[in-house]
């Protein structure tokens, strides 16, 4: 069912949600969460249909919070959709001039109650999530560096205005590879003396993976340039020799280990849809991802 | 090994990944291993937990070559994969996959198979690691598992690093048909493995609703307090399937309802829903809480009223009218065998004295569907008129297991008006869809278990002999008391068996 309201109140679009409840016979599936998406109407679509099918997963309610001309008389139009083949719901809200700065006075009205938030930024975003209104009321901000202008800034930045919470898609991409290179060391190595990781140049994911291998291992990871795509390859330096993993197409990597034979593995790189599925999984901080962006901050992994 | 710097207990992103191992499948052209099996290895492939050069060796009575198996692998994966197919992820499985050709009887077989496994060892680094997943007839037990030992495969060697190689079973049910052959069968077993190297598969305990039944319990507050007699009036546990015996007649005829689902499922979900706290969930406590709660489980004292059991006879399931149980292919007119089963069990517990838990199994019933339903007792005292509350059952806290995995809360609500009418009302919660790919099949669950050695949910041996103490006496008094009662297909099952809940002033939860 989709609902358009023009020139609307939020008390109208709770009114339109509780209608719709009745109609349907409401939702059987219980939401477990409030997903804030903080978008332009270029980015929108995109983004509201990964959250849609991270919705599968997480059953939700999706405020997709789109800011309009901001010289506009102030006005509020949503669009509501409810059972199209995903659980929950999804509104779109499109704010038009100063209430754009007060976006939080149209989203808290509508969070269900008692129930987890979670604020993205698909694009972008603020250098300190916490500090905007939407921020400081989610339990989880999720930014994604690597859709900014120059990710490593931008990763400074982040790690500047770290608060619990925080987290970045750029560190979620790096998910596939940490499992990888931790089952790598699950097996028996020799001593790790330091390493490299090689990418694209402007690739934030390789930076936060140098900075936490040089963390976890005291040991310095270099971020080394490759042609790409994404991530290439990732080498330890050991006392028997150097394990490599190499991914030279986006998709299947060789695992390389001294006295043993060549492995292959599939690794391939995820939509946003997965990544977003991933980092709704969990709701509290990840201590991980602060340390190992104040550990790239202050130099680890060049 | 010292432990892994990248590893952290709160980094909670990083899955637990199974090391370097080859899976050995025996029985590849079963049921199991083309619906569930096979695509649920491709399934962890694609999730990014099987290690790299993870290989998996098919060996069968078939005159075939590795692409053959590979082929057969593929359609399984591309019919019953969970996660959509990837190239790349199918590439990496495939180039694993072998297959060895011959007899369970045949030593050079089993030769040829140990050296399949060592070339692999050099090829693809799968480190002396096996497991042997048994997906066949247990009569072939005995031999394929005295092969494994004869040809030195059931034994790791000794390394020098010290960090020896592991070898593993993977059994599936039936464990036995009674408490003797259990043991003897468990005997043929631990010969050749050590108990720790023995899975056997419920594939009930790797369902997410079933794990889910010790976060319900063990988790909140919410509940604990009203699970034990005091609020409890009795449980019923029910596993209803619509479909017939179909093509296992060889297997079904002589087994019957009651050995197939009660003895396993039945037993270890009623487990799960009466057993005590455990101190943590560590594979042994866990267990040492299942097998305190069975052993303390009471058959009733006559068996005549405290079971039921019936055959489907010809009729209507579903808008399609099937045969009987005595006019199936393979099937003795005469046969005893039942495939429907009943039975009124106590627990011998403070928690649980005096609780009835009904247990309930059948084919051709009106609808598929598991739950364990917890019915609470009436209000002691009602405040109402009592018309008012005509419409007003007990409360029940209904866990459903499949298909529609979820919670239901049931309890009395007022009907909107101007009267004062209270009704009975369902809230209902479900985590997510249980078809999509986020949410692991259970043999996926259970195979990795397997892979990485993490054994608490695979029950040990003495809860399967505990389980066949309880059903031991019911079978043997089955078989010295005439036949059971016929119900026509698509109906609930047997008159008999709403006469035995009926007898202590209670009903089936309508399927």
């Amino acid at each position: 069912m989709m609902i358009d309201l023009t020139d609307t109140t939020t008390r109208a679009i709770h009114d339109a949600l509780t209608r719709a409840r009745d109609q349907m016979g409401g939702p059987t599936t219980g939401m477990v969460l409030n997903l804030i998406i903080m978008t332009d109407e270029s980015a929108q679509y995109d983004a509201v249909r990964a959250a849609t099918q991270a919705g599968r997963e997480h059953p939700c309610r999706v405020l997709g919070v789109i800011a309009r001309d901001p010289n506009a008389e102030s006005r509020l139009d949503a669009e509501i959709r409810t059972g199209e083949g995903a659980p929950g719901q999804t509104i779109l809200l499109r704010m038009y001039g100063p209430m754009g700065l007060h976006a939080d006075s149209v989203v808290l009205p509508l969070l269900v109650p008692d129930t987890p938030v979670v604020t993205w930024w698909p694009r972008g975003g603020p250098a300190t999530p916490s500090g905007s209104p939407l921020g400081l009321l989610a339990q989880r901000r999720v930014t994604d560096a690597a859709s900014s202008g120059a990710p490593a800034r931008t990763l400074e930045a982040l790690a500047e205005g770290y608060r619990p919470g925080d987290t970045d898609l750029s560190w979620t991409r790096a998910t596939p590879w940490r499992s990888l290179l931790a089952a790598t060391l699950d097996q028996p190595h020799g001593e790790i003396s330091g390493g490299s990781v090689s990418a694209e140049p402007r690739n934030p994911t390789a930076d936060l993976l140098a900075a936490w291998l040089t963390s976890r291992l005291g040991q310095p990871f270099t971020r080394d340039e490759s042609p790409g795509p994404g991530i290439t390859e990732v080498r330890f330096a050991t006392s028997d020799g150097d394990i490599t993993i190499t991914r030279p197409d986006g998709r299947m990597a060789t695992l390389s280990r001294p006295d043993q034979p060549d492995r292959r593995v599939a690794l391939h790189r995820r939509d946003t849809t997965e990544l977003l599925a991933e980092e709704l999984r969990r709701l509290n901080p990840d201590e991980v991802y602060g340390e190992t962006l104040a550990g790239l901050a202050s130099g680890a992994g060049r | 090994m010292t432990s892994n710097p990248l590893r952290d207990a709160r980094d909670r992103r990083i899955p637990r990944v199974a090391g370097p191992c080859a899976l050995v499948l025996f029985g590849v052209t079963g049921d199991l291993a083309t619906k569930k099996l096979l695509p649920a290895i491709y399934d962890l492939a694609n999730r990014g937990l099987l290690p790299p050069g993870f290989s998996l060796v098919g060996f069968a009575r078939r005159d075939w070559q590795d692409e053959d198996f590979e082929r057969l692998t593929h359609d399984a994966v591309k019919a019953h994969a969970r996660t959509p197919f990837r190239e790349t992820v199918w590439r990496q499985v495939a180039e694993g996959v072998k297959f060895v050709p011959g007899e369970f009887a045949d030593d050079e077989a089993f030769d040829r198979l140990a050296g399949c496994l060592a070339q692999l060892d050099v090829d693809r680094g799968t480190g002396g690691n096996y497991a042997f997943y048994l997906s066949v007839p247990p009569k072939a037990f005995p031999q394929v598992v005295s092969q494994l030992k004869r040809s030195g495969l059931s034994t790791p060697p000794e390394t020098a690093g010290g960090s020896r190689p592991w070898r593993r079973v993977v059994i599936e049910k039936p464990f036995g048909h009674d408490l003797a052959s259990a043991k003897e069968l468990n005997a043929i077993l631990s010969a050749v493995f050590p108990e720790s190297s023995v899975f056997r598969i419920d594939h009930y305990l790797g369902k997410e609703t079933v794990q889910n039944i010790l976060a319900l319990r063990f988790a909140n507050t919410l509940f604990e307090p009203i699970w034990n007699r005091g609020y409890v009036d009795h449980v019923q546990i029910t596993m209803a399937e619509d479909i017939g015996i179909g093509g296992r007649a060889g297997y079904y005829d002589g087994i019957g309802a009651a050995r197939d689902v009660i003895q396993n499922h039945l037993l270890q979900l009623m487990a799960l829903t009466a057993m005590e706290e455990p101190v943590s969930f560590e594979a042994d406590a866990l267990r040492m809480e299942k097998e305190k709660v069975l052993s303390a489980i009471q058959i009733p004292e006559d068996l005549a009223v405290g079971t039921a059991r019936g055959q489907y006879s010809s009729g209507w399931q579903g808008g399609i009218e099937v045969r009987g149980f005595l006019e199936e292919d393979g099937i003795a007119p005469d046969s005893i065998t039942e495939t429907y089963a009943a039975l009124r069990l106590e627990v011998d517990t403070r928690r649980w004295a005096g609780v009835p838990f009904y247990l309930r199994t059948g084919k051709r019933l009106p609808s598929r569907m598991t739950e364990i339903a917890l019915m609470f007792q009436r209000a002691p005292h009602l405040p109402f008129a009592r018309t008012d509350t005509e419409e007003l059952g007990q409360n029940a806290l209904v866990i459903r297991v499949q298909p529609d995995e979820g919670i239901t809360v049931r309890f009395g609500s007022k009907v909107p008006g101007s009267a004062m009418e209270v009704r009975d009302v369902n809230m209902d919660f479900a985590y997510g869809e249980s078809f999509t790919e986020s949410s692991p099949e259970a043999y996926e669950r259970l195979l990795l278990d397997v892979l990485i050695g993490d054994p608490p949910l695979f029950p040990r041996q003495r809860e399967v002999e505990l389980s066949w103490r309880i059903l031991d006496p019911i079978e043997d008094y089955w078989a010295g008391h005439g036949k059971p009662e016929q119900y026509p297909a698509g109906t609930a099952g047997p008159v008999g068996a709403d006469a035995m809940i009926a007898r202590d002033g209670r009903a089936w939860r309508r399927l």
